[in-house]
């Protein structure tokens, strides 16, 4: 079974990667979706570098969701801190209602064509399940253990590094995975602002009507958030073993 | 030495803890002892101040408790709670090192400490250090409790109800071991409980409390001799207290010495260690009116007879 699971990823891992380096090789898969000499295979820009820059874009926006989310986070569940958790709640919940390409449209006039807006749009988006899981991981860290690092001499910094979030730990890296899935979709809307990405093939092959281009970035994008998907959930399960709870 | 000086904790308007003041010796072992909601605990976590008091303070060794930060005057400290709290994340033996960790101990001395105490606590090493606690049975993730609340050697150790999650048979085991590293280590050990044969078969003096107030405070025998009031009475069972008395008092304690003629050949033979209400209970079985007590060794070192016996279950 877990043999069978390893060999699937390194499957996909290699589709993947043998797509985006050497497209050529998948032209006969795509021809008969062409019409009329339409060439089969995106021939306006490299697919892998459009790929990198895509999962970099996602992957920036991702890692300040998290540093604000997480913080966020343990904001609410501090003593002190929990007359913000309706105002935090409804900031994040704002984020992810308010529709990506609305962002994009309100952003561009103020930062500009590019990546930027694309940035701030997916940086919104991926907040709420980031907070969400960070605040329900460290409420539930069991009593017991909380009243035992206080009753050990741990001081409140120490308890929040090694005690509780340790303990949160894997329910936050499900709501890190939630979100980079979200957005790795999402990331492609940022090509009509003229970001880097596979929502250019998508684009190209819309307004070409060639939906071999379509099919090509919709793929693509699809692949990649399954294989992250599965990265981020493998790293889960690792710390899972050992930040068991009885 | 603890000093607890009219220490009061409110909630609101109801209090928790009303104005109690006691004294608790050095190497003594102090249980608190009463119903749920009496403020045992809120008491016990007074002396580390994982509550703060309303009023009144706490002496230890003559010094203020407030006279340094909390978590510093924890580390000094060692706490057990029911359902041991044990870190999930860590193994037993970083669990065990939790203290020395925080005051920044060297790593071969904290080896060496973690050894010593898994091993005093009947847990080998080189078999549990590395396991995590949802792989111990319940007595063992106890013990590891014991040992992490021990390793930084606190002079003071507060439990709350450590052995409440335990079955009776391993239960009393605890305690037998509890009264070894007591014995060992020196420590003073203030202990909550609501299981009144727990509080006589453990402690030098037990406290008893009802709703926030200690109603007595004092060693078991006047406990069940001259209870304070009808609370205390009640709670020390007074159809059974002759029986009580008798079991706090050991065999070796009431030996009288060796006849001369040696005893009789056929007497029942019985530890020093036993208590007088084991004794007796041996005798009636027995049909005897005398019995031999050994020491560890089984040499004879004294005997008893019914008559001595039932003359200790009176108030003297
Ligand atoms: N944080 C708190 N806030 C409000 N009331 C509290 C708090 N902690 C304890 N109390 C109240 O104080 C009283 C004493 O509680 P405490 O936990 O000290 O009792 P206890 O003797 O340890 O009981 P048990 O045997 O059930 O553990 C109870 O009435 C309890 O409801
Ligand atoms: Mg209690």
């Amino acid at each position: 079974m877990r043999r069978a699971a390893t060999l699937l990823r390194l499957a996909g891992l290699g589709l993947l990667l043998a797509f985006l380096l050497a497209p050529q090789l998948f032209a006969p898969l795509f021809a008969p979706l062409t019409e009329g000499g339409a060439p089969p295979i995106y021939d306006q820009g490299n697919l892998g570098m459009l790929a990198l820059a895509h999962l970099a874009t996602v992957l920036a926006a991702c890692l300040g969701s998290t540093v604000l989310a997480v913080a966020l986070g343990i904001l609410v569940t501090r003593a002190g801190g929990q007359e913000f958790l309706p105002l935090s709640r409804a900031v994040v919940s704002f984020g992810q209602t308010f529709p990506p390409v609305a962002v994009l449209a309100l952003a561009v006039p103020l930062v500009g064509f590019g990546e930027k807006p694309t940035l701030i749009a997916l940086f919104l988006y991926g907040l709420l399940p980031i907070f969400e899981n960070t605040v329900v991981g460290l409420r539930t860290c069991p009593a017991a253990v909380l009243e035992a690092a206080s009753g050990m001499g741990m001081s409140a910094r120490q308890r929040l590094l090694t005690v509780e979030l340790p303990l949160a730990m894997p329910l936050i890296l499900e709501g890190i995975r939630i979100s980079l899935v979200i957005n790795i979709g999402t990331a492609t809307l940022g090509s009509t602002v003229a970001a880097k990405g596979l929502g250019e093939v998508i684009i190209a092959g819309l307004l070409s009507n060639n939906t071999a281009f379509v099919l090509q970035g919709g793929l693509a994008t699809g692949l990649m958030a399954v294989l992250l998907y599965d990265a981020v959930a493998a790293l889960e399960r690792r710390l899972c073993r050992t930040a068991r709870i009885d | 030495m603890i000093v607890i000086e009219s220490l009061t904790k409110r909630y609101g308007s109801a209090t928790a803890v009303d104005a109690v003041s006691m004294v608790i010796e050095r190497n003594s072992l102090t249980v608190i002892v009463g119903t749920s909601g009496s403020g045992k605990s809120t008491l016990l976590r007074m002396i580390n101040r994982l509550v703060e008091p309303t009023s009144g303070r706490v002496l230890i060794e003559g010094r203020d408790t407030e006279s340094e930060p909390g978590h510093t005057l924890r580390r000094r400290i060692g706490y057990v709670i029911q359902g041991h709290g044990l870190f999930p994340h860590r193994t037993v033996a970083e669990n065990v090192a939790t203290v020395p960790r925080l005051l920044k101990w060297e790593e071969a001395r904290i080896r060496a400490r973690t050894e010593q105490l898994l091993a005093a606590l009947q847990l080998d090493p080189a078999l549990y250090s590395e396991k995590y606690p949802h792989q111990l049975s319940g007595g063992q993730q106890q013990r590891v409790g014991v040992a992490r609340a021990l390793a930084a050697e606190p002079a003071v150790l507060l439990m709350d109800e450590p052995f409440g999650a335990l079955d009776p048979i391993i239960r009393e085991k605890a305690q037998d071991d509890l009264l070894d590293i007591q014995r060992k280590f020196g420590t003073t050990i203030v202990l909550v409980t609501h299981d009144i044969d727990e509080a006589f078969r453990l402690g030098d003096r037990v406290a008893v409390m009802s709703e926030g107030r200690l109603l007595q405070y004092d060693r078991p025998e006047v406990l069940v001799t001259r209870p304070a009031d009808s609370i205390v009475a009640r709670m020390t069972g007074s159809a059974e207290r002759a029986m009580r008395l008798l079991s706090l008092t050991t065999a070796g304690e009431a030996a009288l010495p060796l006849a001369s003629d040696g005893g009789k050949e056929d007497a029942p033979v019985v530890r020093a260690s036993a208590s007088l209400r084991e004794v007796l209970s041996e005798l009636l079985w027995r049909g005897s009116e005398i019995a031999t007590i050994v020491d560890e060794n089984g040499t004879p070192c004294g005997r008893l007879t019914v008559a001595a016996i039932l003359a200790r279950g009176r108030p003297s």
